[in-house]
Formats: structure tokens, sequence, C-alpha cells
């Protein structure tokens, strides 16, 4: 992902790897479906294009050091996704920017350009070039990935006779086999038998301990983000409700729902 | 490749493996396999050879080798746009779920075409062989003329596939538009059939610039112009800049509307 923007900073220091400033999301939801030439020049031409506004993330601003672990909870629709996505780069902020340096891994969709009529085999090479990853590296790597996701003899098989446990594996196989420098966990995780998920999460820990990669982890499960996370963002309707220590954070949020 | 950059090698790669895809994927499980993108455009030529020889008479010398030539040129254009149109919409999976170079989707159809043009210009050479027709020198413009159509294929399913995300009526019409188009451009019959003012019409037509300079240097042993080569470059590269444009400015907003 070597688009990613490196843009002068602004009073930050050289340490941040994700700096949000400030940023907002809106969308324009239609009133109704216009789906037509003909029915939205009518529209413009009465003017009666209406558009409803709806605030996914109002005025969020966070900066995160190589090797923080952040995790952000809220409920659901509060926008965690969409500010992961932001991050992630695959949406654009409505106002204020998002700067992030190095490699992210975002583990938010697995297996993104999956055609289950090929292989296995032909969709590593896939998914892999869609994440950025290019042939000498995947050649590289082909083994681990493989060996990892434990298919072995299934390799050479199209993937629509996989079960959805096996997908999800190499998915997560493929998407973890670079070091990356920001990874983006979303609740996807819960793929794969039990043991598959306990080797999933000590692959993250050993990036977190080892290489010193930074973690946005969501959750619902907030004991999980006690754990695991250090510090913790609460979004509440798009709006920062709380920042800062993981357990204070995960106090104030349990509280709050009475749980 | 040194002048490739970092992303646009990447972008490369993630081409390749699109189009392999979709060259596995179609002809997967097929008898004849790649064998149809040559058998295709010949019997398609047959039927309208058939069709033309007794319904509607014409005066063209080696009426087969006329049609082939301009038929499966015509459908380079017509295969690669009306896949481009459904492109960004049908990848509406990745652009949302990974941050990508979203040109690569209407790139990728076109590319993809031109691979499948490739075999059928196998059934092209084959019915010039068979009707003894010599290519002359003239042939060595041939890549000229598929660059050209490539840049004006490119800016047309750039151009559609951006406007198809905001109107999906183009999916319904595009399919008649390439209908007119078809009989708009002298696939079947000789430029010359037609009334004067209609023949200065048909001067703004690119497809009918595009297959009558690969008539010539294929067929009449005609060296292409200065002026040839201007104008069917012109009318590709003024398509591709409208096509890029547009794209440009609408692409960030496509995750919203997809």
């Amino acid at each position: 992902m070597s688009k990613d923007i490196v843009k002068k900073d602004s009073g930050s220091s050289a340490d941040d790897i994700i700096i949000l400033d400030d940023v907002s999301m809106v969308f324009n939801i239609a009133n109704e479906q216009l789906a037509s030439l003909k029915e939205y020049f009518i529209k413009l031409v009465r003017r009666e294009l209406y558009f409803k506004e709806f605030v996914a993330l109002q005025n969020i601003s966070l900066k995160v050091k190589r090797g923080d672990v952040i995790g952000i909870v809220g409920i659901n629709g509060s926008g965690k996704s969409t500010l992961l996505k932001i991050i992630a780069g695959v949406l654009e902020p409505s106002k204020g920017t998002c700067i992030t340096k190095g490699i992210i891994a975002p583990l938010i969709e697995l297996g993104a350009g999956f055609d289950f009529e090929l292989t296995a085999r032909e969709n590593i090479y896939l998914n892999g070039s869609l994440l950025g990853y290019n042939k000498e590296f995947i050649d590289k790597h082909f083994d681990e990935i493989v060996e990892f996701s434990e298919i072995g003899e299934f390799l050479n098989l199209p993937m629509k006779n996989y079960s959805s446990g096996m997908v999800a594996r190499i998915a997560f196989s493929i998407a973890t086999v670079i070091v990356p420098d920001v990874l983006i966990v979303d609740e996807t995780l819960a793929v794969g038998d039990m043991f598959f998920q306990e080797k999933c999460e000590a692959r993250i820990r050993k990036l977190i301990e080892d290489d010193d990669t930074t973690v946005l982890f969501v959750s619902h499960d907030v004991n999980q983000v006690e754990r695991i996370c250090q510090e913790a963002l609460w979004i509440d309707h798009g709006v920062e409700r709380m920042y800062g220590p993981a357990q204070e954070v995960c106090e104030a949020y349990r509280s709050s729902h009475g749980a | 490749m040194a002048l490739l950059t970092e992303s646009s090698k990447k972008d490369l790669f993630i081409l390749k493996n699109l189009i392999s895809k979709d060259f596995k994927l179609k002809y997967r499980r097929s008898a004849l396999g790649i064998l149809w993108s040559v058998l295709n455009p010949l019997l398609m030529m047959m039927v309208i050879a058939a069709v033309f020889s007794f319904i509607f008479r014409f005066e063209i010398e080696n009426f087969a080798v006329y049609l082939i030539v301009g038929l499966t040129l015509f459908n380079l254009m017509a295969n690669s746009t009306s896949a481009a149109v459904m492109s960004i919409i049908g990848a509406s999976g990745l652009i949302k779920k990974i941050r990508v170079n979203k040109l690569i989707f209407p790139l990728n159809t076109v590319l993809f075409e031109l691979l499948n043009y490739g075999l059928s210009f196998i059934a092209v050479v084959a019915v010039m062989i068979f009707f003894q027709i010599m290519p002359s020198l003239n042939m060595l413009f041939f890549p000229l003329l598929l660059l050209y159509v490539l840049i004006f294929c490119v800016g047309l399913s750039l151009l559609l596939s951006a406007l198809t995300v905001f109107f999906r009526d183009i999916i319904h019409l595009w399919g008649v538009v390439i209908i007119a188009w078809t009989y708009v451009t002298p696939l079947f019959y000789p430029v010359d059939v037609l009334a004067p003012w209609m023949q200065t019409v048909m001067q703004f037509n690119p497809m009918y610039q595009f297959i009558t300079y690969l008539r010539e240097i294929l067929m009449w042993g005609i060296t292409p112009t200065l002026m040839d080569n201007l104008i069917c470059l012109g009318m590709a590269l003024v398509t591709l800049l409208i096509g890029f444009v547009v794209f440009r400015k609408t692409e960030r907003k496509f995750i919203l509307h997809v």
C-alpha cells in the first residue's frame, strides 16, 4: 500500500502512525431511490431533490503511536466500522484528514476478491495482489500461508467445495502473512474452530510483542478489549464519548449500559 | 520497467490476476475451450455472409473477409464497453472492502476483450488465407491501429463504468446503442451505398475510421496517410481524455453508490 499519504506533519511527533484530525463522515441518504436519469432531472428541475443527512462520525480526532494497542468500543451502528474503513483507506472522510504511515493490514473484511470457482492456490495470488503484495512476496511466503491455514491437500480444489471455516482460515492466513505496521482487527475474527481461533490470537499477540505492530481492535466483548488493549476509544452515535486507559473506558462503557 | 512506480506495479499485478481469473472462468469446463473464441467469429461471419449473399447483395470483393475484419474489430469495442458498463458495480464487493485503484476494473474488461480479440484474429487470418489475400507490408501498421482502438475503448469504458454507478439506466441503454452503432457502421455494406451527406456524417464515427483503416492495411494494400493516423489517434485521445476526467472526478463517490 505504497499510496499511503505522507503529508507534512503539523505538530505531531514522528512516532504517530495514525493521525485522525477532526474527521467527520456524512452520508447522503436519498429520501427515495432515484435510479433513473429521467426521474433525476424531473426532480432536479422541480427542486425536489432532498437528501437526508446521516452523520456517521463527528469530529473524531485520534493519534496513535507505533506499537499502541487501541480498542474501540461502542454499540451497533455507533460508527466503529466507518472509522476503521476510513483508517484503512476504503472510505474517504467528508471532512477532516486521516493520515496513516506504513503497511496497513485490514482484517475488516477478509477474503476480498475470493472467487469460489477458482482453487485456493489461485485465490491466494488474487487476494494477495489485492492486499498489495507482489508476486515475489507471495511466491516466497506461499508455503507459509498454506501451512498456517492447514488446508493441505485441498489446495488445488475449487474453493466452492470448501467449508466456510476453511475459507476463513485461508483469508486470515493471507492477510497476516505480512508483518504490518498497523493491524486492524474487526469482530470478524470469530472464524474457524476453537483451535484456529487460538492460533489467530497467538499470531496477533506475536505481532504486538515481537514486531511492535500497532493494533486497532474492535469488539463487543469489553472484557477482551480490557485484556488486550492499553487504551480504548468509546464512540457513541458517531461522537467520541471517552478516550483513555482501556480499563477506565471499558468500566464507564459497561456502567452506562447497565451491564 | 524503471518508469513504473511501486503502486502501479502492484496495480499491474492485480490486473494480471483479474484477467487470468476471467480467462480461466470463461473457458473452464467448456469442451472446446479457447477454440470458441476462434469459432465464434467464423460462425458469425458465415451466418451474416449467407444472409447478405442471398437477400441483400452488395458488390464487395471478398465479402467474407470484408465482414470478418470489420466484425471482429467492432466486437472488440462492443464487448469491452458492454462489460465495462458493469465493471464498477460488479466490483462493489471489492470497492467496499479494500483500498484499490478503481481504474483497474474497466481496464480489466478492456484488456480481457483485447485478449479475446487476439484469439478471434486467428479466425481472421484463417479466412484471409482461405481467400488467398496476401498481406502486404502495410500489415506493420496493425499494432498502431490496435493501440488507437485500445485507447478509444479504455476511454469509453471509463466513461461508461463511472456514469453507470450514478445512473443505472445505462445498463439497459447501452445494449441498444451498440445495436444502433452496428447498423450505422459499414460492417455489412460498403460506405458508398450511402447518400453523400451520410458519408460526410460517417466521418465522425470512430468505428468507421478504425475499421476502414484495418481493411485498408489488411485487404486493400493501402498505406494509411498521416491524416488517417491523426484522425484515428485524435478520436481515441479525445475519448480517453473525457473518460479519464469523468472517472477521476467521480470515483470518490463510487463507494457511496455501489
